[in-house]
């Protein structure tokens, strides 16, 4: 076990893939010599050389497209898109293609490929580089999408995803890159796709919720115990496709239930995880199903008050949290 | 008719390394697609069948470009008019007329995709849809593949001008440029997409945007069998000697109406669509093979009975085909969805 960056959980997840699996290859902008923008795969190209490590063209949709075209050949590519905001021009691959290959060929064609992005603000990138794109892509089915909340389950998210026989988009947050910490086994686990994990039980409130916003519930949670109000955090870790069950049980637990994400809030993952409750769980709820998320602005400004204000913290977390079991 | 393998250097065909009888061949193929095509046509405005789009006048590009290459090996990323390609690497009339009445037992989809959306993992015919021009990158990546695992083969991609439009052509075509990847990249330029023309979608030449990527566009004429043959075969060369992609230009004229749905002489003139008529690939290639000796009217006229049998079978058997049953809906949306029911 060692302690380490959730940035460095990914990379190590990578480079323990490649290893096992020579048909396991990295392409993106930036990803070989510079070791991505982030240095998220620095290092890689040392062990792996050019061709599996492979600086692309700037050109979003030829990196999923050609992932897709080598993953239809028996390929396992890991597509790195520089940040989610520049996936856009690849959504046509990725929704019209990628999602579609294995159901359209009626199981003849297959393409697991990986492509990663990373997803969130609170880092001054301004509207361009702080978005959430789950939104985007939830309800493509055919894809599935995870969002790892600790170093843990970035590596061992990832090496399911690239183990994964259909796509997967891998949105890692920019934010927990080097913010968070914690402890990964070097031994070859993975987290299964579409499980979700019970991070905190408790009896007076559910918080359900993914990627960065998990650490501020956290944190309130720790407070509110303090003041008495018990509460029982699910991680979703695979936004799609949902884990009905783990949802269900979390709402029953408690009747009173805070979904929360920094997606926006409207047509965000909240308002299914909502529906999903209010169909199964009507009679057991004490409280009206809530959501805390992004505010619907079109994207997260530069500036730092209105970037503030955007931003899910541990207090507004908290606020809601209590607001929610003193109903 | 001579024998098979026997190649006559005197001809044209010979010149180019076919023998007569694979001459032959190539013509029958030009013929089955064609004869599939008019059937088709007839069975939509029959109502048998929903909905046709027409490989009409571009036969002779896409079966020219077949028979260049290795049928046993590379990889095809054909477009929504290539019946003449897919019938050339494998696929057969009743696997087509199974796709068109969307029958459980249809190769391509299982009946799930429009005629015209070809895929055979047996056959290394890439699955496609309908959003056009997605399949060049594909084709990039498969090219990609095939070089990262050190495999002597090609892969070819079609679509149409229209499509050359889209941001996919340009950066796929970027990508291979600068990965000099074994793939050709073929435009059938049919002159219109839906109903604009040409000097309205582009105001230079396809071929000539392979210069901005760093390799060579050539412009050929699609309704001459041999000259694409040639120029494809000349690619594949190319690429396998590791000298990377080729753009080929082949001019066609697309003969039919964009589909069943659509009334071309809203747009067009019927003097020009006639005009056309005229040029036509396929009448001008069994000339060419009455000119050079190996093929007769009669043998003609045995060719076109066999081919409208081999429909007749073929309609046949795929009208009274079972549909996928409703219950398959959600299987194979993702690995084992389905295997585990019943």
């Amino acid at each position: 076990m060692a302690m380490m960056e959730y940035i460095d959980a990914i990379r190590l997840a990578m480079k323990e893939e490649m290893a096992l699996d020579e048909n396991v290859f990295v392409l993106g902008e930036d990803v070989g010599v510079k070791g991505g923008v982030f240095t998220t795969t620095k290092g890689l190209q040392e062990v792996y050389g050019e061709d599996r490590v492979m600086d692309t063209p700037l050109s979003e949709s030829a990196i999923a497209g050609v992932a897709i075209g080598a993953a239809m050949y028996g390929m396992k590519p890991i597509a790195e898109m520089q940040y989610s905001d520049f996936m856009l021009p690849a959504t046509n691959q990725i929704i019209s293609e990628a999602a579609k290959i294995r159901y359209r060929s009626n199981n003849d064609w297959t393409c697991p490929i990986v492509v990663r992005a990373p997803i969130g603000g609170g880092i001054f990138g301004g509207l361009y580089h702080s978005q959430c794109m789950e939104s985007v892509f939830f309800g493509t089915a055919g894809l599935k999408i995870v969002a790892p909340y600790s170093a843990y389950d970035a590596k061992g998210l990832l090496k399911a995803a690239v183990r994964d026989p259909d796509p997967v988009l891998f949105f890692e947050n920019k934010k927990c890159y080097k913010l968070i910490k914690g402890d990964v086994p070097e031994d070859d686990y993975v987290v299964p796709i579409g499980k979700a994990n019970l991070l905190r039980e408790g009896d007076d409130i559910t918080v359900i919720s993914y990627s960065l916003p998990l650490h501020f519930i956290m944190q309130a949670a720790e407070e509110l115990e303090q003041e008495g109000i018990t509460s029982h955090v699910l991680d979703l870790r695979t936004i799609q496709p949902l884990d009905r069950q783990a949802i269900i049980d979390a709402a029953r637990r408690t009747g009173k239930v805070l979904i929360v994400h920094e997606d926006n809030l409207t047509g965000g993952v909240g308002g299914e995880v909502a529906a999903i409750i209010a169909e199964e769980c009507l009679f057991d709820l004490d409280a009206p199903i809530r959501r805390l998320a992004g505010p619907d602005s079109p994207a997260m400004p530069i500036n730092p008050p209105q970037e503030k204000a955007y931003m899910l913290n541990k207090d507004k977390v908290k606020a809601a949290m209590r607001d929610l079991a003193l109903f | 008719m001579k024998a098979e393998g026997t190649i006559d250097q005197q001809t044209r065909h010979g010149k180019l390394g076919l023998s007569d009888a694979q001459a032959i061949e190539i013509y029958r193929y030009m013929m089955m697609a064609r004869k599939f095509d008019e059937r088709s046509l007839l069975l939509q405005r029959a109502g048998k069948i929903n909905f046709h789009v027409s490989g009409v006048g571009q036969e002779a590009a896409q079966v020219g470009a077949a028979f260049a290459l290795d049928r046993e090996k590379d990889y095809f990323l054909p477009y929504y008019r290539d019946y003449g390609f897919v019938l050339s690497v494998g696929m057969t009339a009743r696997d087509l007329m199974l796709s068109a009445f969307a029958k459980a037992e249809d190769p391509n989809s299982g009946g799930r995709q429009m005629p015209g959306h070809f895929g055979s993992k047996r056959l290394r015919i890439v699955t496609g849809s309908s959003p056009v021009t997605t399949q060049v990158p594909h084709a990039v990546g498969v090219a990609l593949a095939a070089k990262m695992k050190g495999e002597e083969l090609v892969s070819f991609v079609t679509f149409g001008e229209g499509s050359s439009n889209q941001g996919d052509f340009h950066e796929g075509c970027n990508f291979a440029g600068v990965h000099k990847l074994p793939v050709i990249i073929m435009c059938e330029n049919n002159q219109y997409a839906i109903s604009v023309p040409i000097h309205k979608q582009l105001s230079g030449k396809i071929s000539d945007r392979a210069l901005g990527y760093g390799f060579p566009g050539i412009r050929v004429d699609g309704n001459d069998v041999l000259e694409v043959y040639a120029a494809v075969k000349e690619a594949r060369e190319r690429a396998i000697r590791g000298e990377g992609p080729t753009l080929i230009e082949a001019m066609v004229y697309r003969l039919s109406p964009h589909s069943t749905s659509d009334n071309d002489l809203a747009y067009r003139t019927k003097e020009e669509v006639d005009a056309n008529w005229e040029k036509d690939g396929v009448p001008k290639y069994k000339q060419y093979l009455i000119d050079s000796g190996i093929w007769t009217e009669e043998q003609d006229q045995q060719l076109q009975k066999e081919c409208t049998e081999i429909m007749k079978e073929a309609t046949e058997y795929a009208d009274t085909a079972p549909y996928p049953s409703a219950d398959d809906l959600l299987k194979h949306v993702f690995a084992g969805d389905g295997e585990d029911v019943q």
